[in-house]
């Protein structure tokens, strides 16, 4: 009797729990639909889950008719890959130099840090740093350099160097590894499951950050896949007037406004949902790290 | 002398903090000086430093403060976030607590897997997938109503329903990542809490009370006063991309991050995109200690620091 309606429990469990995952995925799926749609059947019947007419029309004219998506994905990779690696190497530093507890101003570097996590200058103040003071505007480095230094990962990293066991340190000091050499040599090697989350959240950050580009970047060519995707979704002519002109005249007759700006999108998400069975148990563990109070 | 000493003693450890330290300078320093941007009248030529103060020198803030766009902006945010705060708490606890109580192993991870999803793309792609839903022409949700006969409804010109789409769209994001730390929460109950309950009688829903609930508290107190603590900053971009430039959205849908990137950008009120800058770090700032002021008297261990 108990078993017969713990059973009944558990199915509801599992009928409301899946519910809630079939929300969650079926916009991705309307939008991979729509993006294969013919767009008489996007206009006829509107965004459904399984197309009527499979085309990949939509495909052909994004790529086709505009080298620009093929560049932003090309600033939006290059920044991606220089922007993790270079925000790894140096949060972990820092985070190093707070564990070193033999330092006499590590405290006073901790608080440094922590500072910019309490307090921020807004908006304007770190527009007109960017822009009036350090000259950072329509670059590459401008898209890097401002998320480079995280204090929020740092610590991240710092909590779980703490558990890096001190006797391992001594031991290298003895065989008369400098600081540098223990850092590379044993630090980062022993930090491998926290660095894989801060990576995995930097590149995130990268890869989905407009907001910079937004402020930052005028020139077309620099402007990253988010931003794009934006221009196209708000601005369907802009597919129209670019690229190469012969092709895309043939097309725009039948040129599927609806069908492009799904299939920008589902370009853009392509790698991270490509990526995303591998990264997401990092993600788990990396966030329950970030749970420890510190 | 000693900072000498010590200097000459651990340079080269020091040496390693230098990178990070100069970024947090450049981006995170620098601009804490520039809020006073919002005591100036600014002007471009001059630069921060270099401009007037303003006369009198709270003018922008008066000025601020008397707009009726920016006090909307205010209200709106605040409003909102407050929704987002009470409905994320009760979603996120809630997913967390369903997950726990299934039994498959592999079901719980997938699900987990899956409400964590949309975690991982930009608020830019959030915006198409709500364009696809919503849009009076074609959206999936106006062909619905169709379909069952019902009138459409023309979203993008209707303020009145964007507090509740938003409110929505933000769960339909962050529920499955806000699950994870109160899920981390309940696995690390003893499991021996739950034995003596059953025994002593306790139901399933006895147990969620008396046990996994009180567990979870000190998580709930912590994340609702970081959430506080920012309730007079919206996340731009889910605004910048959900809703863009409607003006006959603004109603509901202004807030101050909106509007102060419309003073910088479009219409060029520096000082007063700067006055809001800086009443909103100043506000975070304020309910960052009350609040974690409040949390120590209430449970000591559940405060900030």
């Amino acid at each position: 009797m108990a078993s017969k309606k713990m059973d009944v429990t558990q199915a509801c469990l599992l009928a409301i729990v899946s519910i809630l995952c079939i929300l969650c995925i079926i916009p991705f799926l309307m939008v991979i639909s729509g993006s294969l749609s013919t767009e008489k059947d996007i206009v006829d019947y509107g965004y459904t889950l399984i197309p009527k007419h499979l085309t990949l029309l939509s495909y052909k004219v994004l790529l086709l008719g505009s080298g620009r998506i093929l560049d932003a994905y090309g600033v939006t990779v290059l920044v991606t890959a220089i922007g993790t690696v270079l925000a790894l190497l140096v949060n972990s530093m820092g985070a190093y130099v707070l564990t070193r507890k033999a330092l006499k101003y590590r405290n006073i570097l901790s608080v440094y840090a922590l500072i910019t996590l309490l307090f921020n200058g807004g908006m304007v103040p770190w527009y007109f740093v960017c822009v009036n003071y350090l000259h950072l505007q329509d670059s590459l480095l401008a898209l890097i350099l401002p998320a480079l230094g995280n204090a929020f990962n740092m610590y991240l990293v710092r909590n779980y160097m703490l558990s890096v066991p001190e006797e391992i340190y001594e031991s290298a000091k003895m065989d008369g590894a400098g600081d540098l050499k223990y850092f590379f040599r044993f630090m980062l090697p022993l930090s491998k499951p926290v660095l894989a989350t801060v990576g995995l959240f930097t590149a995130l950050a990268y890869w989905n950050d407009w907001f910079i580009a937004l402020m930052l970047v005028n020139k077309q060519e620099l402007q990253p896949l988010q931003l794009i995707l934006r221009t196209i979704v708000s601005n369907i002519e802009f597919v129209k007037n670019s690229g190469n002109a012969m092709d895309i005249q043939r097309l725009t007759a039948q040129l599927p406004s609806e069908g492009i700006k799904m299939a920008a999108t589902v370009i853009t998400i392509g790698p991270i949902v490509f990526l995303y069975p591998f990264v997401q148990k990092y993600f788990v563990k990396g966030i329950m790290i970030g749970a420890v109070k510190g | 002398m000693q900072f000498f000493r010590e200097i000459k003693l651990n340079g080269s450890v020091y040496a390693m903090f230098v990178p990070v330290a100069v970024l947090l300078f450049l981006f995170s320093y620098m601009p804490m000086a520039g809020v006073i941007i919002a005591f100036k009248d600014f002007d471009f030529t001059k630069g921060i430093f270099g401009s007037e103060w303003a006369n009198p020198i709270w003018n922008n803030f008066d000025y601020l403060l008397t707009s009726s766009q920016a006090l909307r902006a205010i209200r709106n945010t605040i409003l909102l976030n407050l929704l987002f705060i009470a409905v994320g708490l009760v979603f996120e606890v809630g997913l967390a607590l369903l997950l726990h109580e299934i039994r498959s192993k592999a079901f719980k991870r997938t699900a987990q897997s899956i409400t964590f999803l949309p975690f991982f793309i930009s608020w830019i792609v959030v915006g198409v997938f709500l364009y696809n839903l919503l849009q009076y022409d074609h959206g999936a949700f106006n062909e619905l109503l169709k379909w069952l006969g019902a009138d459409k409804i023309d979203f993008y010109n209707s303020p009145g329903w964007w507090p509740l789409i938003l409110v929505l769209i933000m769960r339909w994001k962050f529920t499955g990542y806000g699950t994870i730390l109160y899920l981390a929460g309940l696995v690390s109950i003893d499991s021996s809490y739950y034995e003596a309950a059953a025994i002593d009688g306790a139901s399933r829903w006895k147990q969620i009370r008396y046990i996994s609930l009180p567990m979870l508290k000190p998580t709930m107190i912590i994340l609702t006063l970081l959430a506080i603590g920012r309730i007079l900053n919206a996340d731009f971009g889910m605004f910048y991309a959900l809703v863009g430039d409607a003006p006959m959205l603004f109603a509901t849908t202004d807030v101050v991050d909106t509007f102060v990137y419309r003073s910088l950008r479009e219409t060029g009120d520096i000082s007063m995109a700067s006055a809001s800058g800086f009443l909103q770090s100043i506000v975070a700032f304020l309910l960052v200690l009350g609040s974690n002021a409040v949390a120590r008297k209430v449970d000591r261990d559940s405060a900030l620091f």
